[in-house]
């Protein structure tokens, strides 16, 4: 998809600044509805966790980890549930149309991470971690940046996917077993949800190092002087 | 283009995603509850869709049953509500030709059934238990139950109660259990008989039975139902 740019001329002082049109409307919506979706997915999932905080047997039960109730969300087992079993078709229904919006729209060139790709990763790496010159970017998101989302999607994906193996284990009786029985698709869910906020962990992290410009291009969509050129 | 016409254009651009402001509805007190219960509803209803009747849970090796004292003992009050055998009936009503007290006896009567199969508890844990009994369709057809009501409403000696729509009711591996590890079930696993329901989730398994009754209006949906918890609650 082409990427609209205009340039935007300060009508005091006649100064001229480059801006992009890099978030369409559908994304940032879904960007931030899934923000309070995954929030409220997380918390009552850790206060459902904490009705049986172990991955062993009940007898003798042995606990994971004690997980602090002010970090939870519901109150109690059954308040936590209303809370999962409600926004799940939030955090589901938002998943289908960003992902139906991102394939027919041909948007997901922005964020998929391909082949192409590869022969970028290693510059990006040197220049975060080990002050190597910055690479000269082309397109809103550099190699790093769509592994990131690329990854994290596919978590999204795998969150729904374990999820519906731990509430439905007999209807999907296949897709449990494909986990290793309810069980495991019981620690697989938690996996991937400590994967998601491993990512929300980073993501924030380079939001915060990248500024009010950058951050607001993911609220109005719009993006003034682009650190990348548009071909 | 001009700065201000590009303010206006970016004003516009974060004004559309207003709407996403309804979802603070979740946080004001008097509409939470409401909203969660038609959240929590609507799972329910999808739950029953995805139900199918002649769907078999997993059923398991005598190699993977959980021991029998690791079997977990889950009441809301007492272990042994101190059930009379000697005098104990299964106490049937509503929508059946042939209401009136059923004894053990009788029950075991019927074609008896043993499966090995998983028991979820809602709080998250799971075991392989061996269970015994009747067919909970073969007893319904017994007394002669209308199986187009809607729903089985059951009492517990301890005052526990729960109910059942009558899909899974007549599910083939929804059994009127009394027998467990092929010794005759215990007083605290809910002597003499419970409810085996592998599409279910634990609680709705209903131990130390009295009534049971065929309806198509619930009255109380069940202990924890009645305090929040899922109506449905298929597996």
């Amino acid at each position: 998809m082409a990427t609209a740019t205009v340039t935007v001329e300060d009508a005091k002082t006649g100064e001229v600044t480059e801006a992009v049109y890099e978030h369409p409307f559908i994304v940032r919506f879904c960007h931030w509805l899934n923000v309070v979706a995954l929030f409220v997915m997380v918390g009552s999932g850790l206060q459902i966790f904490r009705a049986f905080p172990s991955f062993g047997a009940k007898i003798p039960q042995k606990d994971l980890l004690n997980w602090p109730k002010a970090f939870a969300l519901g109150g109690w087992l059954g308040g936590a549930l209303q809370w999962h079993l409600t926004f799940m078709w939030i955090y589901i229904g938002t998943g289908l149309v960003y992902l139906g919006y991102q394939t027919f729209s041909g948007n997901y060139k922005q964020v998929l991470f391909v082949r192409r790709d590869l022969p970028g990763v290693w510059p990006m790496l040197r220049h975060y971690f080990f002050f190597g010159p910055k690479p000269p970017m082309k397109e809103a998101y550099n190699p790093l940046q769509k592994h990131a989302y690329t990854t994290v999607i596919g978590l999204g994906v795998l969150s729904v996917v374990t999820g519906l193996a731990v509430w439905k284990p007999v209807q999907f009786s296949w897709l449990a077993w494909m986990m290793g029985g309810f069980h495991y698709a019981r620690v697989w869910h938690f996996a991937i949800m400590w994967a998601i906020l491993a990512f929300v962990f980073g993501h924030l992290v380079m939001v915060a190092l990248h500024g009010w410009n950058n951050f607001v291009s993911m609220l109005t969509g719009w993006k003034k002087n682009p650190e990348y050129t548009v071909e | 283009m001009d700065s201000r016409k590009f303010r206006a254009m970016n004003r516009r651009e974060l004004l559309k995603l207003t709407p996403l402001l309804a979802l603070g509805a979740f946080a004001i007190p008097k509409l939470q509850t409401p909203l969660l219960k038609a959240g929590l509803g609507f799972s329910d209803w999808a739950s029953a869709r995805l139900f199918r009747g002649s769907h078999l849970a997993p059923t398991f090796a005598d190699s993977e049953l959980t021991p029998f004292n690791k079997f977990p003992i889950n009441d809301y009050d007492v272990d042994d509500p101190q059930v009379d055998f000697d005098r104990w009936t299964l106490t049937v009503s509503g929508a059946v030709q042939k209401p009136g007290d059923y004894t053990l006896a009788q029950i075991s009567q019927l074609p008896k059934i043993t499966q090995n199969t998983k028991h979820i508890c809602v709080e998250g844990w799971d075991v392989i238990g061996r269970f015994g009994g009747a067919r909970l369709s073969d007893f319904l057809r017994m007394v002669g139950a209308d199986t187009t009501a809607r729903f089985l409403y059951v009492e517990c000696a301890d005052d526990y109660y729960e109910s059942l729509d009558m899909a899974t009711a007549l599910h083939p591996q929804s059994l009127l259990c009394y027998e467990m590890y092929g010794q005759p079930l215990t007083r605290e696993h809910g002597a003499p008989l419970r409810l085996t329901l592998p599409t279910k989730i634990g609680y709705k398994q209903a131990k130390y039975l009295t009534d049971l009754k065929v309806t198509n209006v619930l009255e109380r949906v069940g202990y924890w139902e009645d305090q929040g918890y899922s109506s449905f609650y298929g597996l």
